[in-house]
Order: C-alpha cells, then sequence, then structure tokens
C-alpha cells in the first residue's frame, strides 16, 4: 500500500510532461590494439500521459569525454623567432565532445536554458581565472575548440538526430580512432520551444582491453620490468635482424 | 591497417610506422648516428604526444644501434676501449642533463630551449662538415690518393694519462675521450637523442679517429647512452610505448642492415657529405618553425606542466 501511494505520489508530477526512453546501441567501447573508432547508436522514444503538447519539439544529444584541465600557450614573435609567451589555464576541457540536434541550435534550445544545462560547446569548457596580465581570455577557451573541432574531437551535427511522429527519435555518434579512456557522460535532452523538458543521462564506458590494458598496466604498475622488458626486446630484434641478414649473405 | 598505441593513446598506420623504422634505420646503419634527431621530429609531426615520442625513440634507438653495431663487431671496426671511456663521460652527462632538463622545465620554456639547440647545433656541426668533407673530396680527386693526415694537437698532446687505443691507432690522453662523452651526455639528455650526430664529428674532428672506427663505436655507446634513458623514462615518466617501439624497431633494425652494406660502398668523405647535408636539412626545418608565423598560434598542453 505503501509503495502504491508512493508512486501516487510520482505520476503526477509527469503526467502533464514527457518523459524520454532511451536504448543505445552499446554502453561500452572496448579499445582493442586495431581499434579505429566506434559508431554508437543513441535511440529511444518519448513517453507521454497525454496528447502531444503545443510548441516545437527538440532532442539534443551529448556525448562528453571525461574532462580534464590544459594549459594553452599563445606564440608571439620575439627576436624575429616566434615563442610561447602567454599561458592560460582552462580548468575544464572534455577530451572529446559531440553534439547532435534535431534541427538547428538557436532555434530548439534557448541560451538561458543552454547556460543552465551547459550543453553547447563552448558552454561545456569551463575556464576561470586567467592571469591579470592576459585580457584576452576567450580567446584561449576559443583556441581549444578550434584546434580540437579541426582533431574531429569537438563536433556538432545539426538536423543530425531524425525525429519521427514526434515520439521516436535515433542518431548516430562516430567516436574517433584516438579517443582516450573514461567515462563518457551522455546526456539526451528534450526541449519545447527552446525549453528543457526532460532530461535523461547515462554513461558509455570507453576502455582498454586485452594485450593494450596488459602493457598499459604493466608500464604503470611494474615500470622497472616493463623497461627492462622494452630494452631486452629491442636486443632480441636488433641481433635476430643482424643473423637473419648474415644467413641471407652467407648463402 | 591502423593500430591504436597502449601509452600514446592514439591510432596510426602501422605501416607508415614501419616505413618510418625502416628509413631511420638505413641512415642509422649508414652513419653511426642513432637517428634520433630525425625521427623524434617525426613522430611529433604524425601526433604521437612528444613525451612518449622521446622516452620510445631512445627505446628504437638501442634495436637499430645494437642490430648496426653487430656487423661493426665482425668488421673488428669498434674500438672498446674508447667507446668505454666515452660511455664513462656519456652516463655521467646524462645524469647531469636530467638535472639540468629539469631545471630549465621549472623555469618554463624547455621546448624553445630545447629547439633553438637543435638549430645551433645542427647548423654549425653540419655546415662545418659540409665544408671539410668538400674539401677533403677536392682534394681526393685531384691527387687521387687519399692521404691521411692525422692532425697533432700540441695542447692535446701534453695532457696526462695518456693510453693507447689500439683500434683507432691512437696514443692520446684520456681525458679529451671523456670530456667529449660528457658534453655529448648532457647535450642528449636535453635533446632526447642518442647523440650520435654530435659524436660522430667530434671523434672524427677532435679525437682524429679514423671514420671507419668512429661509426662502430659511435653506435656501441649510444646503445648504453640510449638504454640507460629508455630505463629513466619508463620508471619516471612511463612513457615508453612498447606497440609503438617494436613497430619502429622491426623496420628499423631492417634498415640499419640495410645501411650499414651501403655505408661499406661509399667512401667516406662521400659518407660525411651525405650526413652534413641531411643535418643541414633538419636545422633549415627547424629554423623555418621558428622563423615563420605559425597557421595556429595557439597550442594545447597539460596544465601544471610548466
Amino acid at each position: 500500500m505503501r509503495i502504491l501511494a508512493l508512486i501516487l505520489c510520482i505520476i503526477p508530477l509527469f503526467a502533464s510532461g514527457e518523459e524520454i526512453v532511451l536504448g543505445m546501441s552499446q554502453d561500452e567501447v572496448a579499445i582493442t590494439a586495431t581499434f579505429d573508432g566506434s559508431n554508437i547508436l543513441v535511440f529511444g522514444a518519448i513517453k507521454r500521459e497525454s496528447a502531444i503538447p503545443e510548441g516545437e519539439l527538440g532532442v539534443i544529444v551529448t556525448i562528453a569525454g571525461p574532462s580534464e584541465p590544459v594549459a594553452v600557450h599563445r606564440k608571439e614573435r620575439r627576436f624575429g623567432i616566434w615563442v610561447n609567451t602567454d599561458t592560460v589555464e582552462v580548468d575544464a576541457a572534455p577530451s572529446f565532445y559531440a553534439i547532435a540536434t534535431s534541427a538547428p541550435m538557436d532555434r530548439i534550445l534557448k541560451d538561458t536554458e543552454d547556460l543552465r544545462h551547459q550543453i553547447s560547446i563552448e558552454r561545456a569548457i569551463r575556464s576561470v581565472g586567467a592571469p591579470m596580465t592576459i585580457t584576452d581570455a576567450p580567446a584561449f577557451t576559443d583556441a581549444v575548440i578550434r584546434i580540437r573541432k579541426s582533431q574531429d574531437l569537438y563536433k556538432r551535427t545539426e538536423n543530425s538526430v531524425l525525429l519521427d511522429q514526434e515520439t521516436l527519435f535515433r542518431t548516430s555518434v562516430d567516436m574517433p580512432a584516438n579517443l582516450t579512456e573514461g567515462d563518457y557522460f551522455t546526456r539526451i535532452f528534450l526541449t519545447r520551444d527552446g525549453k528543457v523538458v526532460s532530461e535523461f543521462e547515462t554513461t558509455i564506458d570507453v576502455k582498454k582491453v586485452g594485450l593494450e590494458r596488459f602493457l598499459y598496466n604493466l608500464s604503470h604498475q611494474q615500470p622497472l620490468v616493463y623497461g627492462l622488458l622494452s630494452l631486452a626486446i629491442a636486443i632480441l630484434a636488433g641481433w635476430l635482424a643482424s643473423s637473419f641478414f648474415r644467413m641471407i649473405r652467407g648463402t | 591497417m591502423q593500430i591504436y598505441l597502449p601509452i600514446a593513446e592514439v591510432s596510426v598506420n602501422i605501416f607508415l610506422l614501419l616505413g618510418l623504422g625502416g628509413i631511420v634505420g638505413v641512415l642509422s646503419g649508414m652513419f653511426g648516428v642513432g637517428g634520433g634527431f630525425l625521427m623524434t621530429p617525426l613522430l611529433f609531426f604524425i601526433g604521437i604526444p612528444p613525451a612518449v615520442a622521446v622516452a620510445t625513440e631512445a627505446n628504437q634507438i638501442v634495436a637499430s644501434s645494437f642490430s648496426g653495431v653487430l656487423a661493426h663487431f665482425r668488421r673488428k671496426t669498434v674500438d672498446f676501449k674508447m667507446g668505454t671511456v666515452l660511455l664513462i663521460g656519456g652516463l655521467t652527462g646524462a645524469a647531469v642533463g636530467v638535472v639540468i632538463f629539469n631545471y630549465l622545465k621549472a623555469q618554463g620554456q624547455v621546448d624553445l630551449l630545447v629547439k633553438l639547440c637543435y638549430v645551433v647545433f645542427l647548423g654549425v656541426i653540419g655546415s662545418l662538415m659540409f665544408v671539410e668533407s668538400l674539401n677533403a673530396l677536392r682534394k681526393s680527386r685531384k691527387k687521387a690518393t687519399v692521404t691521411t693526415t692525422r692532425r697533432q694537437r700540441g695542447w692535446m698532446q701534453a695532457l696526462p694519462f695518456k693510453t693507447r687505443f689500439r683500434t683507432s691507432g691512437l696514443y692520446i690522453s684520456v681525458l679529451p675521450p671523456l670530456v667529449v662523452g660528457l658534453f655529448v651526455g648532457i647535450l642528449s639528455a636535453i635533446m632526447g637523442v642518442g647523440g650520435g650526430f654530435i659524436m660522430v664529428p667530434a671523434m672524427i674532428y677532435l679525437l682524429g679517429m679514423p671514420t671507419k672506427v668512429v661509426v662502430g663505436t659511435s653506435l656501441f655507446q649510444i646503445i648504453f647512452v640510449t638504454g640507460f634513458t629508455t630505463l629513466l623514462h619508463a620508471t619516471t615518466n612511463y612513457t615508453v610505448d612498447m606497440a609503438l617501439a617494436v613497430l619502429l624497431l622491426v623496420g628499423g633494425v631492417i634498415g640499419a642492415q640495410i645501411g650499414t652494406q651501403i655505408g661499406t660502398r661509399l667512401r667516406a668523405e662521400q659518407l660525411r657529405i651525405l650526413l652534413a647535408m641531411m643535418v643541414l636539412a633538419v636545422c633549415f626545418k627547424l629554423a623555418l618553425d621558428l622563423l615563420i608565423e605559425p597557421s595556429e598560434l595557439y597550442s594545447i598542453g597539460a596544465a601544471g606542466g610548466h
């Protein structure tokens, strides 16, 4: 009885709105030796208790890699050569960030909502406290976005989420080959007239497996063994090649 | 065919790595240089993180140098005594160099200093060698006989601790090779290379060793210096990528064998002129990078690393 009462309490919260039901082709990306990128299919449905509300419906899918602080250097000409002069530390920049939307971003997402949920790439990067000597700190954040976009690590693909009957949606996100390990935070936003009405969060686990895992662990847990093993391989390879070539010339 | 490198955390083409290893291996066998001064910038270029490139390159040099030195062992063109003296200086220098490197890192701008080091040393050594070997080549053509004039340096002969280096045919003090080893050790730790491109000219011009012995002896001591560097990087920075090293060294050891064969067929002056031209080309490229306005003024580095 108590459980039923609880459910009855919750239902009214959702009854007026819409809710995301999500499916994903995989919630894990295994990095093997031959890993050269992956493609993740994100699909789902919008669950409602009532008729379809008014207003334009939008779906936004974001996948973010682990955030880490980065130092951004700017070069300037000094004494005829180009040297790094200014440095700004960006406190948190995701190693990977992909946004897929069902329509142009500015149409389905209000700026205030973007600010609240930190959806666009510009908002997902956090930078506070540039040194006093630097007056144009935003230029450094822009540079991070520009550089990572050119490496295909940051991307925004509008109109790539397919909406069917205002109920079913699906999109696929390409993950590049130069992924780093970690939890990839995945969010799906449902918007009506630019306002977020529902949000769903999950993580995709990106990790090395097999030989990749073994080598990585060995290098960190037994660095001396790993170093000596590397040297042994080098010496052995050098000796093998030498003997092999001598054999060829001998015959 | 792509492969994902476990430490570098990037995906690269296998054949590209094999090819790079092979080309640098050929040069290594021909000239007795480790090839690090060529390979390290090339690895940066294909997107390997600098720290991983420098550490892994050291490991690969061990393989190609070992493969190359075996051929010289059999031909008896390795001066073990001289090699050991250089090595003692070299290892001491490498340890000193690491201290200097860490000090400069704390001061910032270490990248710039490394690049300037490259430009200055490659430029000076390359030009000197080019001019000298061009003259030698012209002279030998005129006379049709190669006259080896051993330079006798007054002050060098006056130094104490004289000893006979039989394979090199020298009777000199152990101090100059010790100092040369020390100096090259410091530079190689700072510049992240084996130091062959400095060692080879130093042995020829400063110590007066015959070119044929120089290559084998240089390779001999490079093995130990780079082996030491590999272990240091593996245990302190965890930046040696074994998968990358294996791919580079498969190409490298084969290349080194081919290179040694080519080296024995060329005349010493020709060999030196080719090495000089290569050193100058790399110097020119690095100088251009410093002088020309880069298309991207910003770069991303690891935070807290300065």
